[in-house]
């Protein structure tokens, strides 16, 4: 009856508790803070600072030189070429278990076994890499003396660019293998039975429903494998005992050695790092979010 | 039709994978002119360093695993239990491992915590142990998180934390005795994967200083022929046996688990 | 001349047989409905209308061309799908558009269809949605536009009705029903829910293990049940044991009461043990109510049900359960009561298994 009936009469207010269930969630997040934000939060800005602490682009500005950009050029074009094949093989691999018609028992042991190869980088896959396809590995050896190519007269070197690009596709096509297995596995048969009824042929199928329905996780899985692949240092090492100019291995040399004679060029050179593999992985979130909703 | 180049595809795919098991293996074989021979393990084996480096890897990963455990279950379970809203945030953080790469996040340690820092952790040799340990734990920490939150996922914590509390129970009671043997299968999954991360660590071991196994497998490589490549068939001996370890465990658990 | 035919059909799948030697004529613009548990085959007979299975034997024939040797995509037949199945990449439009953009027909005739199908089911405001975007509902009439578009020649669902809800299951299977005879399309519908059987269609199917039990229009198959099983699936029902006593007579007795019976007892003999089923809304408590039989027997429990009272009463022959409506004047009968249930004999129905 009274519009005022809040004013006169105050409902009884709950006494004001800390919340003390945020506490629960401290041990946490004291940790990542310390371990994970602080120190990439130091890089970023070390990036943006001269040695005596003032703001500066210098740092940024010193990126580009010749060799650094080329050290970022090499960097993406690896990064872009095994992605691109990691993809490719990939795909071609899960697709032909989980819809080629394969039998089902092969699925459980190629899940397993990408998982162990997706982890089996680093030094151990340089070694592997350099027994079978360097100068007297087991394939170089096998073609030579059986077949009479020899690869090392035909260009190829597997301290190289394309060396370095197949030795990542070892750890790469099993990552897409097991992020594509699941997506294949939401192309629901009533997909390509209603295609068909509706007079559609296999192709057709896969042209208009298919791989539209696909795109948003091949897509994203890309961006996955370009940042894991420009992020990876230990396998570089190994394998082109820092010769090869990507920028991981000049990191590295540079917070070994500081060979690039300015301190906070290494925090720009980070920074750039985490620019790349940031854009490659919102991307690769994004796209993800997408395609799950489609695939509801 | 189809099935021949289902067929093709997979064993394209299975070449490309075998024939380096194959000639890191072979390799290794060779050490001793002419013969096969298991002299190359030998040699690493019994080589000190070996023992040393390998020891304080695993000695790494279990004081990893062990924090790992510790940080992750309890702040999962909370999370989960009392803080739903944070989730989103939470498992954002728990990726940000997987965007930003190890190299970086090492060469921020080493800036932070110098000598001259705060917390001068890189001063004394535990110190730098210790960071190191947390650096494999920030590695290994999305690994970890996703394993025991889908553990998690699959009971019901709410139901079995009230009835534990209408018994009378107190949150460390509850978190050991209810919570942990449920998640267990989980957890081990997100061990087994730390162990083989910290193993086959190079990059932060390396700018370190620490005698780990990552930094000594790259040093032998960089000197000698045979030893690395019988190096290499027990890294992956090792990797491939924490992940089989992972599907035994995994088999006593409801619903599979992505090991990514 | 039948406009689908199904002869002699059989699928087998291994060892088990699913369908045996199916055998139906469908006239052109019948809605026929498949009726029957999971696993009765039903299914398993649309989808090889549909071409998505080869039968084991027999032949389909549609319009008079055998289907036999023609792959789904060839045979000109819509169907929608229990999960919808609605193209997750396109729109409410591109969906529906699909089977005519599929066939190359031009992109005007294709737009003035798919407009025309939208209104049909009145969803022309929903064009440019996405399927997430919409209930399921929604979803399966859209589907249904899409099956439709291309001018099909016979219209297939399989239990499209089962994942909705309870309210919107009623609705949308009225509004099928009204496009399949505005369209004059023939129809074959599978379903598990005798309701939706009954309501829609001009035939009813009754599928059990593989086998049609009986095949006729909604008020033959309910109130004239061929088998037990199609007795017991299609409604709810009483059956009694009873004994014969004169086959020529047709009087059987139920419990110590004798009953005349308006169904032949031929094959029967003096003593034999014979099944009868009774429907629960055939009998009345009424003094006055219409029926040249009774039987008396004491109530075992009444349930009060709101418009319906579900009485069950003991015959010495088994247990009755029979329904009255609700009269706010009458209290209803108490469990230990003696009543007597009138009704007619003809409603007593013999069960030969």
């Amino acid at each position: 009856m009274s519009s005022d009936s809040s004013a006169a009469s105050q409902p009884t207010r709950e006494p004001f508790r800390l919340p003390l269930h945020w506490l629960g969630a401290a041990p946490f997040a004291i940790f990542v803070l310390l371990f994970l934000i602080m120190p990439t939060m130091r890089i970023v800005i070390g990036a943006f600072q001269t040695p005596d602490g003032s703001f500066t682009l210098d740092n940024i500005r010193g990126l580009f030189t010749t060799s650094i950009l080329s050290a970022y050029w090499i960097s993406i074009k690896i990064s872009i070429a095994s992605a691109l094949l990691g993809c490719l093989i990939g795909f071609s691999v899960a697709a032909a278990v989980v819809l080629g018609g394969l039998p089902k028992w092969i699925r459980g042991p190629l899940l397993t076994f990408s998982g162990v190869a997706s982890n089996f980088a680093g030094v151990p896959l340089a070694f592997a890499f350099l027994a079978t396809l360097g100068p007297v590995g087991l394939v170089s050896m096998f073609l030579k003396t059986q077949v009479g190519i020899d690869l090392r007269a035909l260009g190829f070197n597997i301290l190289s660019f394309w060396g370095l690009t197949i030795t990542y596709l070892f750890f790469q096509i099993p990552l897409m293998i097991l992020i594509i297995t699941p997506a294949l596995d939401g192309l629901k048969r009533e997909w390509r039975e209603a295609a068909q009824i509706l007079g559609a042929t296999n192709a057709q199928y896969w042209r208009m429903v298919a791989f539209p329905i696909l795109l948003p996780s091949f897509l994203g899985t890309l961006a996955l494998l370009f940042a894991n692949a420009f992020g990876a240092v230990a396998t570089a090492i190994a394998l082109t005992g820092s010769s090869l100019s990507i920028v991981p291995i000049l990191l590295f040399a540079q917070i070994r050695g500081d060979v690039l004679g300015n301190p906070h060029l290494g925090y720009a050179l980070a920074f750039g790092m985490i620019v790349v593999t940031g854009i490659a992985n919102t991307i690769y979130i994004w796209l993800r979010a997408r395609s799950e909703r489609w695939l509801k | 039709m189809k099935k021949f180049w289902a067929w093709g595809a997979l064993i394209v795919g299975l070449l490309y994978f075998i024939l380096p098991l194959l000639g890191m293996t072979n390799f290794s074989l060779k050490m001793r002119r002419g013969v096969y021979s298991f002299d190359a393990y030998a040699v690493v084996l019994g080589d000190p360093r070996f023992q040393e480096t390998f020891t304080y890897s695993v000695v790494m990963a279990l004081f990893t695993i062990a924090f790992g455990v510790l940080l992750v279950v309890p702040t999962a379970y909370w999370v989960r239990l009392k803080l739903p809203g944070l989730r989103p945030y939470v498992e954002f953080v728990t990726l940000l491992p997987l965007v930003i790469p190890a190299i970086v996040i090492v060469f921020g340690y080493i800036r932070l915590y110098n000598t001259s820092s705060w917390l001068p952790l890189t001063g004394s040799i535990t110190g730098t142990n210790i960071l190191l340990m947390f650096g494999y734990a920030t590695l290994s920490l999305p690994y970890m998180y996703r394993a025991v939150d889908t553990g998690l996922r699959s009971i019901d914590i709410t139901t079995l934390t009230e009835a534990a509390q209408s018994l009378g129970a107190g949150w460390t009671t509850i978190l050991t005795r209810i919570i942990l043997p449920n998640v267990l299968v989980a957890v081990l999954s997100g061990a087994f994967l730390t162990f083989a991360i910290v193993i086959g660590e190079f990059t932060m071991a390396a700018l370190l200083n620490r005698p780990a196994f990552g930094p000594y497998m790259q040093l032998l490589g960089a000197n000698r022929a045979y030893e690395p490549a019988a190096l290499a068939v027990i890294a992956f001996a090792i990797t491939w046996g924490c992940l089989g370890l992972i599907q035994l465990v995994s088999r006593f658990q409801k619903g599979a688990q992505s090991p990514v | 001349m039948s406009f689908l035919t199904l002869s002699s059909i059989q699928k087998s799948f291994g060892p088990v047989q699913v369908v045996k030697d199916f055998n139906m004529a469908i006239e052109k613009g019948e809605f026929v409905s498949f009726l029957g548990p999971s696993g009765c085959g039903k299914t398993t007979i649309l989808r090889m209308i549909a071409g998505f299975e080869t039968p084991s034997g027999g032949t389909i024939t549609i319009d008079g061309k055998s289907q036999a040797n023609l792959r789904p995509n060839q045979r000109n037949i819509g169907m929608v799908f229990q999960a919808y199945a609605l193209f997750p990449n396109m729109n409410v439009a591109e969906n529906v558009a699909f089977g005519l953009k599929v066939a190359g027909r031009p992109k005007a005739e294709i737009d003035a269809r798919v407009k025309e199908m939208l209104g049909l089911i009145k969803l022309d405001h929903l064009a440019d949605r996405y399927p997430y975007q919409m209930s399921g509902g929604q979803q399966q009439r859209v589907a249904l536009a899409r099956a439709l578009a291309p001018k099909p020649q016979v219209l297939l669902l399989d239990e499209p009705l089962s994942a909705l809800d309870a309210k919107i299951r009623v609705s949308l299977r009225e509004e099928i029903r009204m496009i399949q005879q505005q369209l004059g399309i023939t129809t074959v519908f599978v379903t598990h829910d005798q309701e939706e059987a009954l309501s829609i269609s001009d035939r009813i199917v009754v599928m059990n293990a593989g086998k049609a039990d009986q095949i006729g229009t909604p008020f033959e198959i309910y109130n004239a049940p061929a088998t037990r099983f199609v007795a017991s699936f299609v409604g709810t029902l009483n059956i009694i044991e009873a004994k014969v006593v004169d086959p020529a007579a047709n009087r059987v007795s139920i419990g110590n009461q004798d009953v005349t019976l308006k169904q032949p007892l031929t094959g029967f003999k003096a003593g034999d043990t014979v099944s009868l089923a009774l429907r629960p809304e055939a009998g009345s408590l009424a003094q006055s109510a219409p029926g040249d039989t009774a039987l008396t027997g004491k109530v075992v429990s009444a349930h009060f049900l709101g418009s319906v009272i579900r009485t069950r009463m003991d015959v010495g022959g088994g247990t009755i359960s029979f329904d009255m409506f609700n009269s706010p004047g009458t209290t209803p009968p108490q469990a230990g009561d003696i009543v007597t249930l009138r009704f007619q004999a003809a409603d007593l129905l013999l069960i030969r298994d």
